[in-house]
């Protein structure tokens, strides 16, 4: 027995409540101007952070004030394009780029700011271009991620497992050593889907060139056979059972069950991650010396692929400004990635500085070596399911976690792109 | 009966005591349709716009291909129908809704009944036991669902119990083994439900006169005789409303599965509305979400008018029909 709100007719409503809005006014303001600002930072100690800035911004700047609205991160994906299509959007929001920001630009209400930003996006480099469409800047990042393995240096000690794995064959072997020594090698939490993706994404990056993997987004097709390949390399990789019993429903970042919980619990050596993994694990566990228990190797090298070894999997946290405010906006854009506030982000270890600055700012020893691995890398594939359009990247990742239960093979992933981009369900 | 009392007065005879009368009734006519008005006016103007519109809109986007930025302007007619009728996914999600409403009924009734009679004999310490049975209800599904997840785990508070006291060999990959996964959900939510069914079901019992079981016990019915032919067809309203609202439940299973499944693995624990989700907001795919939604909203409909017609009819008889004069 359930009784609960219809949702379709919930569902319904929200579509068309958004049409509803209230005229905004749409002058580019020259005079006080007051930003609703929405971010994804609903817990401290980085909600407190942005306030502070803000209000900071606001001494130096009177003209511009804030409204500020923290949002829980998965309501982005709601609430923002319910926002473009009504008349009263937020000046500035969370903004993951790629091909979400290039399904948002048709809203029309979407600031360019390439303009605006030339006083300081020089510093950003190639951080800069996820927020880019068509060559033109349509936000920007203030923090980077990236994707490597955590791994527990105690549990390695133990089994016996002397460096860090470069080679998949290492990997392997590593992964062996673990098992003979009883306990799990790598933690997955496969019932959230996203974290299936980056073993694909991995092992495609270190199969395919740079150049095969810029077109392939560029196309949104994964017509190079490195892209089959690479699946197939990924099925010899799960045929050696790395990985928790049941990881196909395991959560990523809940309790200690989960698979950050069962790495942070000493229960399992490994695992995939981002950079913000560390304050992940530390609120899973009672252990107050976990940060000196854990350290991060990249993915490791495929034999044989066309790949380069440094090119890194990640993202980047930013904020697209809509054309209401732009001027102001792209103003605050470009005090996010100065070095003040580059350096005060540096310090909650949440992410990657965009600036150079910033990085030397880094106090965290795993973080100096995953922003010295970006450094050094020939290119940073932003996460497929983001690079792609939304409708897409989301069908790759259901495929692949599909493929991580049983189900269809390397050129099932390779032909979902295609298949969704042409409009398949 | 109303035709026939107007066909024993001739038309053409007098009221009594008409025109007096003729002022203060037309004048009463007024002031209900005035009330009825002033009464049903809110209620209404929320209905047709926040269910009516919305239910409009819905049907007129899903006639286009749409992510939910910009005019809509690729019109498919009928294509995001056929998709989603035609695709594995949303068959299967509709089957998933169809196992968990049958088992719903299955068994989730006779263990409510089962429960409510019990509950509903003196015994000690009655109130504390219809509360613990009645509290998960209270939860919220997003908790409920959460909690859940972790305590199913593998080695996870469930496994734990379970070798506890012996039964390890049940022990299963809940969540994680694609033939398992449906059933795990479906005795989550037959802990979370179970309350609701029984607190209905007792309020049913209160109904059952205790003289028709005395006077049964009288004839030399045994108690099973008194349950089966006395008090089972006296719940007969109450069990109706309770399947009623049963399979409209199970046809709308969202939260639950969202957060604990998210419909995987392998889209084994996928519903209708957790197809709709994922397709209509994950993937930006609005126009083809509405479809969704639209397919869903007319099953559940085409079930209700059916099951009103059909089976609450005789139920909700007498409450309309004395209503009308």
């Amino acid at each position: 027995m359930r009784s609960r709100k219809p949702l379709a007719l919930f569902a319904a409503a929200a579509f068309v409540l958004a049409g509803c809005g209230g005229g905004g006014g749409d002058a580019s303001t020259e005079g006080p101007v007051t930003l609703t600002w929405w971010h994804n930072r609903t817990t401290e100690p980085m909600k407190s952070k942005w306030q502070q800035i803000a209000d900071d911004f606001h001494k130096t700047h009177p003209n511009t004030s804030f409204t500020i609205e923290p949002i829980q991160n998965e309501q982005f994906q709601t609430k923002v394009p319910l926002a473009l299509q009504g008349n009263t959007p937020p000046d500035l929001f969370q903004q993951w780029g790629g091909g979400a920001l290039a399904d948002q630009l048709k809203s029309g209400k979407l600031a360019d700011i390439t303009e605006a930003s030339s006083g300081w996006i020089g510093p950003l480099a190639k951080n800069a271009d996820g927020w880019k469409v068509g060559g033109k800047q349509y936000g920007a990042p203030y923090l980077m991620h990236a994707v490597g393995f955590w791994y527990r240096k105690d549990v390695f000690a133990n089994a016996g497992i002397t460096s860090t794995p470069t080679t998949v064959d290492e990997l392997n072997a590593a992964v062996a050593k673990l098992k003979t020594a009883g306990i799990v090698p790598i933690a997955l939490g496969g019932k959230d889907r996203w974290p299936d993706a980056f073993y694909w994404a991995y092992f495609a990056v270190r199969q395919c060139s740079v150049d095969t993997l810029k077109k392939a987004v560029e196309k949104t097709e994964l017509a190079d056979p490195c892209f089959t390949k690479a699946g197939e390399n990924l099925k010899s990789f799960l045929d050696t059972k790395p990985f928790q019993d049941g990881f196909v429903g395991t959560p990523a970042q809940q309790g200690a069950g989960s698979s950050a919980g069962l790495v942070a619990n000493g229960k399992a050596a490994m695992e995939l991650q981002g950079d913000w993994q560390p304050d992940v694990m530390q609120a899973l566990t009672e252990d107050k010396e976990l940060a000196s228990k854990i350290g991060w190797f990249p993915f490791p090298s495929v034999p044989g692929g066309q790949g380069d070894p440094t090119v890194m999997l990640g993202g980047g946290d930013g904020f697209s400004c809509t054309t209401r405010a732009a001027k102001a906006c792209a103003e605050f854009l470009g005090h996010l990635v100065g070095d003040d506030v580059q350096k005060i982000l540096a310090e909650t270890n949440s992410g990657l500085p965009v600036t150079p600055a910033g990085v030397a700012a880094l106090k965290s020893e795993p973080h100096k070596v995953i922003a010295a691995a970006m450094s050094k890398a020939s290119h940073v594939q932003f996460y497929f399911d983001t690079a792609f359009p939304t409708k897409v990247g989301q069908a790759l990742n259901d495929t692949i976690a599909n493929f991580f239960a049983g189900q269809g093979g390397p050129d099932t992933i390779v032909k979902s792109v295609s298949e969704a981009a042409a409009g398949n369900k | 009966m109303m035709s026939a009392a107007i066909t024993t007065r001739p038309p053409t005879a007098p009221v009594p005591h008409a025109p007096a009368a003729g002022g203060t009734r037309r004048r009463s006519r007024l002031r209900t349709r005035l009330e009825l008005a002033l009464l049903l006016a809110p209620a209404l103007v929320l209905f047709v716009g926040f269910v009516m519109i919305p239910i409009g809109v819905a049907a007129y986007y899903s006639l286009y291909s749409w992510s939910g930025f910009g005019p809509l302007t690729d019109f498919v007619g009928l294509d995001n129908y056929v998709d989603a009728l035609s695709g594995d996914v949303f068959q299967s999600a509709v089957g998933h809704n169809m196992i968990i409403a049958v088992l719903s009924i299955v068994v989730q009734l006779p263990l409510s009944i089962g429960l409510a009679m019990l509950l509903n004999r003196k015994l000690r310490g009655r109130t504390f036991l219809r509360m613990v049975v009645f509290a998960p209800y209270v939860l919220s599904e997003a908790v409920t669902a959460v909690i859940w997840l972790l305590m199913l785990q593998p080695g996870g508070f469930v496994d734990e119990v379970l070798r506890a006291v012996g039964l390890g060999g049940l022990v299963q990959l809940w969540l994680a083994d694609q033939s398992m996964v449906l059933y795990t959900l479906f005795l989550v939510i037959t802990w979370k439900y179970i309350g609701f069914g029984v607190i209905l079901l007792l309020a049913g019992l209160q109904g059952v006169p205790a003289e028709l079981r005395e006077a049964a016990a009288l004839d030399g019915a045994s108690p099973w005789q008194t349950t089966r032919h006395v008090v089972l067809p006296l719940l007969g309203p109450t069990i109706r409303v309770w399947i009623f609202l049963s399979v409209i439940g199970s046809l709308q299973l969202f939260d639950l599965v969202w957060i604990m499944t998210l419909g995987g693995p392998a889209n084994a624990s996928t519903t209708m509305a957790v197809y709709l989700t994922d397709h209509g907001f994950k993937r930006y795919e609005f126009g083809f979400g509405s479809a969704v939604a639209v397919i869903l909203f007319i099953i559940c409909f085409v079930f209700a008018l059916f099951y009103q017609r059909f089976a609450l009819r005789r139920d909700t008889e007498g409450a309309v029909t004395s209503g009308v004069r």
